[in-house]
């Protein structure tokens, strides 16, 4: 009995390890050379109409560059994995950039960086210290907040009822900068106006996304907007009741024709361009890349038909002042949904303001908490 | 080592080995089928497999890295497999003994150093086998079918794990990625030296060893394997079989517990949703490759480490998804279990 | 209770509950129909998880391919079918165990669906229709919830259906003595093997449906996080429903509105302990597993030639 299963393991094994060593000298990691070889890892697949999408249309704009090659693997999920990849990619593959393009990726990176310092680590979302963190780490990401408050404001505009609604995966600092953001955009238009929050625990869970959008219009939300890692679901399901959605991510406009209003998009590309020239010039990047519409990191989707011309009209004004760094979102005084003052009167905190990537509050007119 | 070989030398059978070694043919060709089909290149496929697993240093210690949770995961299917209950709840066992690693080790004076990390381990362990004695126990005082609660177990688990991890447990300073407060390096689980590999490897191992050597040649072995070849001549053992039973369980699930709690000494120092890997449900594949038998596990593992290692390689250098590798797992559990059909020796095997 | 005008919150409470156990039952409801066929046929199959994705996979690009979402219905039940026949045909030799198969079946259906799924994250899929049972009210919420999707109808038909042909019927007989004494039925001229094969191929064809309804109504897309363990706890469900097919259909009505239970809550502005929430339907199932049992090894109304042990 033992013995049967014994050497049937041992002849897979040996075989699988003969072909292996045999390949062994094939696998060599080149050092230096003139293309530069960048991996690419993402959480989960990269046609999600979301999140990974976004960056792996940004990943194929650099793709076309001369002397650039890439080398991507999907699904790699937020656990000890993602270390074993990004090793991969480096002793396999022989990449010198790696850009971790999951936010649960960071303490993982900081691992791997350690053992490799002669291979770049591009990490999105992380918060980089530069008196903590190795040197060989860079974290990158956009203010996509601006986004979330231009969609407020037209959120704000379209709905009838004043109630809206934001489904998001879990109460991290960015996803509650969004949700604050969306709801000062809106208020700004509409002062009554409340945003109810779902949280579905995860980033991507669909089934619960549904029951989400279901739940929130059951209580007469006509204006939904998410922070999932794919929101298709989400507005489908609006387009199917006859409810606005405002989108996230990726450009999902073609899902909903009728209640797509517009929404947040990454522009990914842009920023691995000039992260690419910079090495390519020898240049060291900087180690926290952060921009917002003003540097082309985010942008908006087109105006859906749910669009007033008013609200066009704000919009663009408002826009207009995020591309020349007039406008702030978070300034003080503001109170948050128990009624704490959370910025003092006469304090601004501009967008790349750190504290903001530390927030923990829901600011008034959100319903919901982020305890748990 | 000399006991498995005599073992071996003993219990040759042809015909059986023939029937598993074209299973394993059948599966490997079954795959090259798919593959060509998806217009991609088997023998580079099957080449990558091999080198992702086994073609460097590098490969071979990611191999270990992942085989080293497998043993003792298995373990949490195996040993009640002896008495005759199939158990798949080990992932949330692997949960909850993290969780108690975690909270243990956070809370104790770091001075307290190796015996910290002893006493959190220990904990780990507690808290698996609890919980899959759990289903042990409603198995014998309910009737409950301990597959599916085992199972019902798991979900539950996960649940309160987030819910503590994220909530009340939660370390103030993990904004992005929710986590428990982190050990203090004093407890940390070391590599083994000059490789990435823990020292959970060994201390696999010798469960596994310990297993075989306890269900094969002690008397509590036995009257435990009795329990799950025959039932009325178990029930002959009273009280004794109910005890049993729940024991196997909490064993069992201490294993695994024990393997979530050496994951966090050794590997990633706090418990956060990462945590939850498909290293207890991987366990279950192991245990039912072995056909329940411990000093298979030791091989299997290897195997099934190595095809989970090579998976991120084949997928980058073939372009394919990941669901490539579950699929030739897939195959391969499917072609053991038929080439059972032919065995020939007439000990055991359920219907 | 006008629900028209009513505003308590209860009521809403109850309108979500409502909608949740039609819209997210069907899944439990095909799936342990099809299972308890098998199992009163004396086989457990725990592969269901994986014919569910094959299912739905399946029925999702049958859809987007031929334009009809019933064609993906049928494609789903087709693929279902050809997994159960699978295991019963990997069953039927003497030494496998039918519960390793079926999780080797889980493994392989999981992964062969996600595989083949790659290029159907992105399309949509033609959605199967619903029927709108809710015309009489103005209330939205309970509009919403009284759409009905033509497979839940088929559901509720078949659960009766198969009771009566269970309980009345000479295969129905036959099929039960194959669960309940192997040797009765051999010694009858009865091939129990033949016999599982067809209910264990029938419980495929019916879980590979139930995921048709996921990938094609409700959420109605595709994508790996399809599944949230239905397959698996419809095995359970199949259980305190006592191998019921009538019991199955209330036990899967209050899966479904315990489901959407979380969703409900937070929507009405309860968001603290939502991950607990999510844990309710397994706690549920363990709960009545633990009354329904006796404290006699066993469950009144299991077939006794089920392997799995109790």
């Amino acid at each position: 009995m033992i013995k049967k299963i014994v050497l049937l393991a041992a002849a897979l094994t040996a075989g699988l390890g003969l072909i292996g060593c045999s390949h062994q000298s094939q696998q060599k990691a080149s050092p230096g050379g003139k293309v530069l070889k960048i991996g690419f890892l993402y959480v989960g697949p990269k046609d999600d109409f979301g999140y990974n999408q976004s960056h792996a249309e940004g990943a194929a704009e650099i793709a076309q560059l001369p002397n650039v090659k890439i080398v991507e693997q999907e699904n790699v999920p937020e656990t000890v994995d993602v270390e074993k990849a990004m090793e991969g990619m480096i002793v396999q593959d022989g990449v010198s950039v790696i850009f971790a393009t999951s936010f649960g990726y960071w303490d993982h990176v900081l691992k791997v960086a350690l053992k490799y310092p002669n291979v770049k680590f591009f990490h999105c979302g992380g918060l980089y210290q530069a008196d903590k963190d190795p040197p060989n780490v860079y974290s990158y990401f956009g203010y996509i907040e601006e986004g979330q408050y231009l969609n407020g404001i037209a959120a704000g505009y379209a709905s009838k009822t004043g109630k809206l609604g934001f489904i998001a995966a879990k109460p991290i600092p960015q996803v509650l900068e969004n949700i604050n953001a969306f709801t000062l955009g809106a208020r700004s238009v509409n002062p009554k106006a409340t945003t109810t929050v779902v949280f579905t625990g995860g980033w991507s869970m669909p089934t619960q996304e549904a029951n989400a959008a279901n739940s929130l219009i059951d209580k007469g939300i006509d204006v939904i907007t998410m922070h999932v890692d794919s929101p298709k679901v989400i507005v489908q399901t609006c387009e199917q009741r006859g409810v606005f959605v405002a989108g996230y991510h990726a450009d999902q406009s073609s899902l909903a024709p009728k209640e797509y209003l517009t929404g947040a998009i990454w522009n990914w590309g842009a920023v691995y361009k000039t992260i690419v020239a910079d090495i390519q010039a020898g240049k060291d990047p900087s180690h926290f890349i952060r921009g917002g519409m003003k540097d082309g990191f985010v942008k908006m989707a087109p105006f859906g038909p749910g669009v007033s011309a008013t609200a066009k009209t704000k919009i663009e004004s408002v826009l207009g002042k995020m591309m020349k760094g007039e406008f702030v979102i978070f300034k003080g005084p503001l109170k948050d949904n128990t009624g704490k003052v959370v910025i003092p009167a006469g304090t601004s905190e501009v967008q790349t303001d750190p504290v903001l990537e530390k927030m923990n509050y829901l600011v008034q007119g959100v319903i919901g908490s982020t305890g748990m | 080592m000399v006991t498995a070989a005599a073992l071996l030398k003993r219990n040759v059978s042809k015909t059986g080995i023939g029937a598993q070694l074209g299973a394993i043919l059948a599966a490997v060709v079954l795959f090259a089928v798919f593959l060509v089909l998806q217009g991609k290149s088997p023998w580079g496929v099957l080449a990558d497999m091999g080198i992702g697993a086994f073609g460097s240093s590098f490969a071979w210690q990611n191999t270990l890295v992942r085989a080293a949770p497998l043993l003792l995961t298995a373990l949490c299917t195996l040993i009640p497999a002896q008495l005759g209950l199939v158990i798949i709840g080990n992932e949330g066992a692997w949960l909850l003994g993290g969780l108690a690693t975690s909270v243990l080790g956070a809370s104790l004076p770091p001075s307290w150093g190796i015996g910290g990390l002893l006493l959190s381990l220990a904990a780990a362990a507690v808290a698996g086998g609890f919980w899959i004695g759990l289903a042990g126990a409603g198995r014998q005082w309910r009737g409950v079918d301990p597959t599916i609660s085992s199972l019902l177990l798991y979900y539950v688990a996960w649940g309160v794990f987030l819910f503590l991890v994220e909530g009340p447990l939660r370390d103030p300073q993990s904004l992005n990625e929710p986590s428990t407060f982190p050990l203090p390096k004093e407890f940390l689980m070391s590599s083994l030296p000059g490789t990435s590999v823990h020292a959970g490897l060994l201390v696999g191992i010798a469960a596994c060893l310990l297993a075989w050597f306890v269900f094969f040649r002690t008397r509590l072995g036995f009257d435990a394997r009795i329990v799950g070849e025959n039932e009325r001549l178990g029930a002959t053992l009273g009280l004794r079989r109910s005890l049993l039973v729940v024991g196997a369980c909490a064993v069992g699930g201490a294993c695994a517990g024990l393997a979530g709690g050496i994951q966090i000494a050794a590997i990633n120092h706090a418990s956060n949703a990462s945590l939850n890997a498909g290293v207890g449900f991987s366990g279950i594949l192991v245990a039912f490759l072995a056909r329940q038998r411990p000093l298979a596990v030791l091989l299997v593992a290897l195997l099934v480490g190595g095809l989970q290692a090579s998976g991120g390689f084949v997928q980058r250098d073939h372009n394919l998804p990941d669901a490539t590798i579950s699929v030739f797992q897939g195959l391969l559990f499917l072609s053991v279990l038929w080439a059972e059909a032919f065995r020939r020796d007439p000990s055991g095997g359920n219907k | 209770m006008n629900l028209s005008t009513s505003n308590s919150a209860v009521g809403a409470i109850f309108i979500a509950l409502l909608g949740g156990a039609i819209k997210t039952s069907t899944p439990y409801l095909f799936v342990s129909l099809g299972e308890t066929l098998t199992e009163k046929a004396g086989r457990v199959n725990l592969g269901l998880e994986g014919t569910l994705m094959m299912g739905a996979v399946t029925g999702f690009g049958a859809s987007l391919f031929s334009g009809n979402p019933f064609v993906g219905v049928l494609a789903a039940g087709g693929a279902g079918l050809l997994m159960g026949a699978l295991h019963a045909w990997l069953c039927s030799f003497r030494r496998v165990s039918s519960i390793a198969v079926g999780i080797a079946l889980m493994i392989f259906g999981t992964g062969l669906a996600f595989y083949l799924g790659k290029p159907l994250i992105q399309p949509q899929a033609p959605h199967l229709p619903a029927i709108d049972l809710g015309f009489w009210t103005t209330n939205p919420a309970l509009k919403e919830a009284l759409q009905i999707n033509v497979l839940f109808i088929a559901g509720v038909v078949l659960a009766p259906l198969l009771a009566w042909f269970l309980a009345s019927t000479r295969w129905g007989l036959i099929l039960r003595l194959c669960g309940e004494n192997v040797e009765a039925a051999r010694a009858k001229g009865i091939q129990p093997e033949r016999v599982r094969l067809l209910a264990t191929a029938a419980g495929g064809f019916l879980a590979g449906i139930g995921g048709s309804f996921l990938s094609l109504y409700y959420p109605g897309t595709w994508t790996e996080g399809l599944s949230t363990g239905q397959g698996l706890l419809a095995v359970a469900l199949v259980i305190f429903s006592r191998w019921n097919p009538l019991l199955c259909l209330v036990t899967s009505l209050l899966f479904g509105a315990l489901g959407s239970l979380g969703a409900a809550l937070q929507a009405a502005g309860l968001s603290q302990g939502f991950y607990l929430f999510g844990t309710v339907p397994a706690l549920m199932a363990l709960g009545l597993m633990i009354l329904t049992s006796g404290k006699k090894r066993g469950v009144s109304g299991r077939p006794a030639e089920l392997s799995v042990h109790t």
